[in-house]
């Protein structure tokens, strides 16, 4: 983070062309959207642009592009525990115990017939 | 007592206490929106059918523009203190401050129009993971207009005292804005677009 007022000063132009693309990225995903793209593109559209733009914010806003490494070092553990929390609707998709034409070696079979 | 290393930084970790605090209230912060993604996700996989265009995409897309100018005036008024210009902080922050008020003055009306159809939480599975999480995010909102409120008024006068400290303060506050500003640019896409 900046202490010194010159340096500060740069930031300034740094933190409005941000703020400015951040609004174009806004521009964008609306405009995206009135594409009617197919659902998984739409998804990865929107979700590209979302990270994108929560990058700067977590880079320029909140200075994390030169912060100390106490603060990397916890965020990093926060990064896993977000990914294991993003993967838990995977294992759930995954989980077809107790659904109909699933269980093993019983009722699938007149399904697996046609 | 004073609170230690509010101003200077800990040898250990060069850091002062509130900043490393603050970042480890965010990150749990994280895991609690990480934790009503993940429910979304889950929803929306098992769901038969998800209902799409039922929010106002136009509002929505406002209240981001909002919060993305709230973040710039949050930042304007921190790099303000740091240049030793405690009038155009003030300025800044009121307007950080009008700007959240805003964007919450939207999310009622929106709020308000779904209950006037009696489209509450438990009308569908969208609507209950809808009003959960931009309610979430609207609560965030209000405690951070607490304590800009604070700073606005009564904690403004530990600028005459202790400068240095007061500048840490608004950039922990801004740190938890911009935080804030982060989610609702992940809650915008998900919940109104897709």
């Amino acid at each position: 983070m900046h202490s010194d007022p010159e340096a500060v000063k740069k930031s300034i132009r740094t933190y409005m062309m941000v703020g400015a693309s951040l609004l174009v990225f806004t521009g964008i995903t609306v405009a995206a959207n009135a594409l009617h793209l197919a659902v998984p593109a739409a998804v990865a559209v929107a979700l590209i642009i979302a990270t994108t733009k929560g990058s700067m914010v977590a880079s320029i806003f909140m200075h994390l592009s030169h912060e100390k490494k106490w603060i990397y070092g916890a965020l990093l553990l926060t990064v896993v525990g977000f990914i294991i929390l993003m993967t838990v609707p995977i294992f759930t998709i995954m989980d077809h115990i107790g659904t109909p034409g699933q269980a093993v070696g019983v009722a699938a079979a007149p399904h697996a017939e046609h | 007592m004073n609170i230690p290393f509010t101003v200077e930084e800990r040898p250990d970790t060069g850091l002062t206490n509130g900043k490393l605090g603050v970042w480890l209230f965010l990150a749990s912060e994280v895991m609690l929106f990480g934790a009503l993604f993940s429910t979304y996700i889950i929803l929306r996989m098992g769901a038969v059918e998800w209902p799409h265009g039922e929010l106002n995409v136009k509002l929505g897309a406002i209240n981001t523009v909002i919060l993305i100018s709230s973040s710039v005036t949050m930042v304007m008024a921190w790099a303000s203190l740091k240049l030793n210009d405690f009038g155009k902080h003030k300025l800044y922050l009121i307007a950080t401050f009008v700007l959240s008020g805003i964007f919450l003055v939207n999310k009622y009306f929106e709020y308000a129009d779904h209950f006037a159809r009696g489209e509450g939480p438990w009308h569908s599975t969208f609507l209950a993971i809808y009003f959960t999480l931009t309610g979430l995010h609207g609560i965030h909102i209000l405690g951070g207009m607490v304590v800009m409120l604070y700073f606005i008024g009564p904690g403004a006068r530990l600028w005459k005292k202790n400068p240095e400290q007061f500048t840490n303060r608004i950039e922990i506050t801004g740190l938890y804005w911009h935080f804030v500003d982060l989610v609702w640019i992940f809650l915008f896409p998900i919940l109104y677009l897709l």
